[in-house]
């Protein structure tokens, strides 16, 4: 099956509902074939874009385009755009069969092409044979993947993902999201992909569109948003970062050094910095080491969690909580250790406070 | 969407070349229509322009042709919207215009309803694409569909009643009648306090329904406490309640209350003979209709306030036990806060029910006159007078009106909004043991009462003279519904007539009722659109509106051109979609909201129009809301009353206004035989939906199992 893609552009496009202003001044271009991800706390907007780009919320300005025309004006009926909702939105009353079908037998197209199309998509998602079942006859799992079959029959330009594996347990959820991958850079379809999870959005995506309170906080790859954050609202939400208040001792290009306490650290930064600054650790970039170690922050453990393969700790310092994931497990501490925190100043970044 | 206007453009032109514009009275039989179109009276608007030269009509032609003009003109986009927009308001206006100022020989018919349909659509297809190209014209016709159906058959009777209560004796209006007519002493004299007689029918009307309303509301309580915080064992018995006014026809329970306690009754004999009671007539009057009406209206409190107690959370019952209060306390102080608004609302709705109440103080009031039974007489009476029904009319609307808009303002503007489940687990506690008998002692006496008020239906029916002849006999049933076999099937009981009317007129109001019920439900729970929330106000005014109130104003308004329909068997129709349509319309809201909004959604990104999407999802999954909608107002159709017997003639008559009839001649053995095969009927029918609805819960349920079963699904 093949499709023609489109790219899709959203400039200065706002949503307001009465007072609330749901959406404000969104640029955003997806190439075509990429898969884009939105991100981002509950109620910062996600679902209003997605659905605006759907043609089911009108915009309040701006423009939307996709494959170069403007649809801004364009019902969702007539636009080349198709949803995979979060509730799978399957017809009960529909047989499997004819809910894939749905699309292209409303188009009114001979029903020979249907039936063949619509089998075509039930086989491009391995539920071959089970068309004649209904939705409640399915499982979580198959009936996302019937919802996909439905939306990707049409061979639309773009393809629309709200949430789509929050009604799935944890184990299936990995395992329906790879799928959901591979059938969209088979068909190389352009998408948009709404998700609460973090991890899931670096499995799946070409690109994260991290958003706060209906603004784009940060775009990149997963690579560049994780590494290189330039917010803490990133770098918490990202990475769970600790977020360490620090003093800018020096700047030379764009490596800094920072000092927490009496403890000095290099790294980086490519912004501009006052005299105070935040400094961005993942937590498997922090190691607990002796006290008697040079260049530590001292602590102590406040909570020490057995994980399988690592450890977490709490550990109660003068700058206030971190929170340490310990992959060696060299030594176990225990809740109540005075111990010294070790920063690896490779990962870090320093972001203005 | 081009293509759309054109289709309504060509509707529009065959409607105003083809199709009589006025009723043609010497016109009879289905086709005859064509022959007519040749003579003046029978003429289309095209033949009465260029033939008959009717000047008056020379504007609406123009309009045509200016319609036309746009649709040809080769605009697109925009211009072509904007353009079809401005005519099309423009062209209706006129049309309307020309409604209400011009002089007719005769009503307007179907050449003028198809052009005005025309010009509405076009309208809306219009405004539709005013924004996009594609906008949604399906949408915009239904909201401008139900705007106009409503505003012709619910506002434009209403501000006829207002004009002629407004209209002064020369012709001219002024509000100096209407205020003396509106304050006048008889209406509103309180000489019943000092001992004088009775009171005015407004001050006996309000005190009534304030009586109705609280009782009904306590006794309501007192049944719903029962049914939901009680062990009590026949609580499917008492759910059963609350079908019983939906198949109640309107008279029995008067005529029931007098087999026991009027002059014949069999508790007045009783009385009199064992302890030597006089026989009075003092079932007639405010006693007797009061009860009659605590009969009728508490199932109705009952079904409300079910709802309303079981919809305060146990969570917080249980809360309050835990802070080691009893359960009386518990009840006293939060229960019964919680329900506070509940109450008042079913506190309402038996007063509303209670004003517009007809046929209960119409066999029972005696010289206890209401303003529902005083508006008739006004008509009926000796001498015709309408200017007083209508101020009549508006008084008790003013009532009615003002208990609805209390009602909305109470319990906010989302009173639609049905408890949506988040699941809160717990139990309801049980009722303190005060609490409890109290509720036995007020509620099972009472159902018993009820019971043998409705037995006395089946034994009123068969017996020959109650009082005076009590032998058994099926003489009242032979009267009304004999039929005879000696040559072919004939059928020469009294009511055979009416009966079939009834069922006909109910059976063709139903489907339409349903539709536009369920129209309006779908525009109000899936569309937003500008001035909603009066949309939504207007569609449900009409609940609020007296039977007797649209009785009289569908006369004063259909009675003259431009709409010319008393006498027809359609303006019974169209009453009862009028008034049946709230529930047509709670039905559909109640039921839609159930259906997730997304399937809408996912229909319309996969290509769908919202046509197809009604057409192809929403309608086949809410296959039992409908069958319900047209049970009911087929049901609600036939025991309808208060507006009914207004609208009835020779030639449509209903059962009820039959029945009417048989009360008013004292013939209570047939008119009671008669309610009891209306009974019967209807019990058949909503038996029917119940098989028809349950038997696809029970396939649905099949399919679960089946699913539970199947091996295969649990693999993967
Ligand atoms: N129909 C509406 N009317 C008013 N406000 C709305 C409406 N829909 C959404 N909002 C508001 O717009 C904001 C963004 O909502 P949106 O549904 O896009 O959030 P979201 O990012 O998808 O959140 P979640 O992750 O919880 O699904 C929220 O503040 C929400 O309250
Ligand atoms: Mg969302």
């Amino acid at each position: 099956m093949s499709s023609q893609s489109g790219r899709v552009q959203m400039q200065g496009v706002q949503k307001r509902y009465g007072e609330v202003q749901a959406v404000k001044d969104l640029n955003l271009t997806i190439e075509a074939g990429e898969l884009v991800t939105l991100l981002g706390p509950s109620g910062c907007g996600k679902t209003t874009t997605l659905r605006m780009l759907a043609g089911l919320e009108d915009v309040s300005a701006g423009k939307i385009t996709i494959g170069g025309q403007d649809v801004t004006l364009q019902a969702a009926t007539y636009r080349n755009v198709a949803m995979v909702f979060q509730s799978y939105a399957l017809f009960p009353h529909m047989t499997v069969m004819e809910n894939v079908a749905y699309g292209l037998t409303v188009s009114n197209l001979p029903k020979r092409t249907v039936q063949a199309k619509a089998e075509a998509g039930l086989e491009t998602v391995g539920l071959a044979g089970y068309g004649s079942r209904y939705p409640s006859e399915l499982s979580g799992g198959q009936q996302q993947r019937v919802a996909v079959a439905r939306a990707v029959v049409l061979e639309p330009e773009v393809l629309l993902f709200d949430e789509p594996l929050s009604n799935l347990d944890a184990k299936l959820r990995r395992h329906v999201r790879e799928e959901i991958r591979q059938i969209q850079q088979d068909l190389g379809i352009t998408a948009l992909y709404v998700t609460h999870d973090q991890e899931e959005a670096m499995a799946v995506s070409d690109k994260i569109v991290v958003m706060c309170d209906g603004e784009i906080a940060q775009m990149g790859s997963p690579l560049e948003l994780y590494t290189r954050p330039s917010s803490a609202f990133i770098a918490d939400f990202i990475g769970d970062a600790n977020l360490l208040p620090c003093r800018v001792a020096g700047v030379e290009g764009d490596s800094v050094d920072v000092e927490i306490g009496a403890v000095r650290v290099r790294s980086r930064s490519n912004q501009a910095l006052g005299k105070t600054a935040t400094l961005a650790v993942h937590p498997h970039n922090l190691e607990l080491v002796d006290l008697g170690n040079l260049n530590v922050i001292p602590g102590t453990v406040r909570m020490a969690a057995y994980l399988g393969d690592h450890m977490e700790y709490a550990v109660e310092c003068e700058a206030g909580e971190l929170f340490v994931a310990d992959h060696r497990m060299t030594h176990q501490h225990q809740r109540g250790d005075r111990v010294g925190v070790r920063v690896e100043a490779e990962n870090t970044s320093v972001l203005p406070s | 969407m081009k293509k759309t206007a054109l289709w309504w453009l060509a509707a529009g032109m065959l409607s105003a070349a083809c199709l009589p514009w006025f009723v043609n009275e010497d016109a009879q039989g289905p086709l005859s229509f064509l022959s007519g179109l040749g003579t003046e009276p029978g003429a289309s608007l095209l033949i009465r322009v260029a033939v008959f030269s009717d000047a008056a009509l020379w504007p609406i032609g123009l309009c045509l042709f200016a319609l036309a003009a746009v649709c040809f003109s080769g605009l697109s986009g925009r211009r072509f919207a904007v353009a079809l927009t401005s005519v099309s308001a423009v062209s209706l206006a006129v049309l309307v215009a020309y409604g209400l100022t011009a002089d007719l020989p005769a009503g307007l018919s179907w050449g003028a309803f198809g052009l005005a349909s025309s010009m509405l659509f076009l309208l809306t297809s219009g405004i539709s694409s005013l924004r996009s190209a594609n906008g949604d014209a399906f949408v915009v016709g239904l909201i401008g569909a139900v705007i106009v159906l409503v505003g012709l058959f619910v506002f434009f009777p209403i501000a006829h009643v207002m004009s002629e209560a407004f209209e002064l004796p020369d012709g001219s209006y002024g509000v100096s009648r209407f205020f003396s007519l509106f304050f006048a002493k008889e209406v509103w004299h309180l000489s019943c306090l000092s001992g004088g007689g009775s009171c005015g029918p407004a001050v006996n009307s309000l005190f009534l329904a304030v009586c109705t309303g609280l009782a009904t509301t306590m006794l309501g309580l007192a049944f719903a406490l029962i049914a939901t915080r009680s062990g009590f064992r026949a609580k499917r018995l008492l759910r059963m309640l609350t079908v019983l006014p939906i198949i109640t026809p309107p008279f029995v329970i008067g005529l029931a209350l007098i087999l026991l306690f009027g002059r014949a009754g069999v508790v007045t004999d009783f009385a009199h003979e064992w302890f030597g009671f006089d026989k009075t007539r003092w079932v007639y009057g405010f006693t007797g209709v009061f009860v009659a009406q605590l009969l009728s209206f508490t199932p109705i409190a009952f079904l409300v306030l079910i709802g309303v107690v079981e919809g305060v959370s146990p969570s917080m019952e249980e809360a309050s036990q835990t802070m080691r209060a009893s359960r009386w306390q518990t009840f006293r102080h939060v229960s019964l806060p919680l329900m506070r608004p509940g109450l008042a609302n079913a506190f309402l709705l038996g007063f509303i029910e209670s004003l517009a109440d007809f046929g209960n103080p119409l066999v029972l009031g005696g010289d206890f006159g209401v303003l529902s039974t005083e508006i008739y007489f006004a008509i009926v009476g000796a001498v015709s007078d309408s200017a007083r029904a209508a101020v009549l009319g508006i008084v008790l609307l003013t009532m009615t009106l003002g208990a609805f808009l209390l009602q909305r303002w109470w319990l906010g503007s989302g009173s639609y909004a049905t408890v949506t489940g988040k699941g809160d687990s717990g139990r309801h506690c049980h009722m303190s043991r005060g609490l409890k008998l109290t509720c036995y002692a007020v509620a099972l006496p009472w159902a018993a009462f009820t019971a043998v008020v409705y037995s006395m239906i089946f034994f009123g029916s068969i017996v020959a003279l109650w009082g005076y002849d009590n032998s058994f006999t099926l003489a009242h049933y032979t009267r009304a519904f004999g039929f005879d076999f000696s040559d072919g099937l004939s059928l020469n009981g009294a009511a055979w007539d009416s009966y079939f009317t009834t069922l006909k007129i109910a059976a063709l109001a139903a489907p339409l009722t349903a539709l536009v019920g369920l129209a309006t439900a779908y525009l109000l729970v899936r569309r937003q659109f500008a001035g909603k929330q009066i949309f939504e106000f207007g569609t449900l005014l009409s609940f609020a509106i007296p039977g007797t109130v649209v009785g009289i104003s569908y006369i004063l308004a259909f009675n003259v051109p431009p709409i010319e329909l008393t006498g027809t068997g359609a303006i019974l129709i169209i009453a009862f979609m009028f008034r049946n349509m709230p529930v047509g319309v709670r039905g559909g809201v109640a039921a839609m909201s159930q259906l997730d909004k997304s399937l809408d959604e996912a229909s319309v990104t996969l290509g769908a129009n919202s046509f197809t999407t009604v057409r192809r999802v929403i309608a086949p999954l809410l296959g039992p809301a409908i069958l319900a909608a047209l049970v009911y107002s087929f049901v609600r159709a036939i025991t309808s009353v208060s507006a009914v017997i207004f609208l009835v003639s020779a030639r449509h008559n209903m059962a009820t206004s039959f029945i009417v009839g048989r009360v008013e001649n004292g013939e209570f053995g047939i008119a009671i035989a008669y309610s009891a095969v209306l009974i019967i009927t209807m019990l058949v029918c909503i038996g029917l939906l119940q098989l028809i609805v349950g038997q696809r819960a029970l396939y649905r349920a099949d399919r679960k199992r089946k699913n539970q079963l199947s091996p295969q699904t649990a693999t993967t």
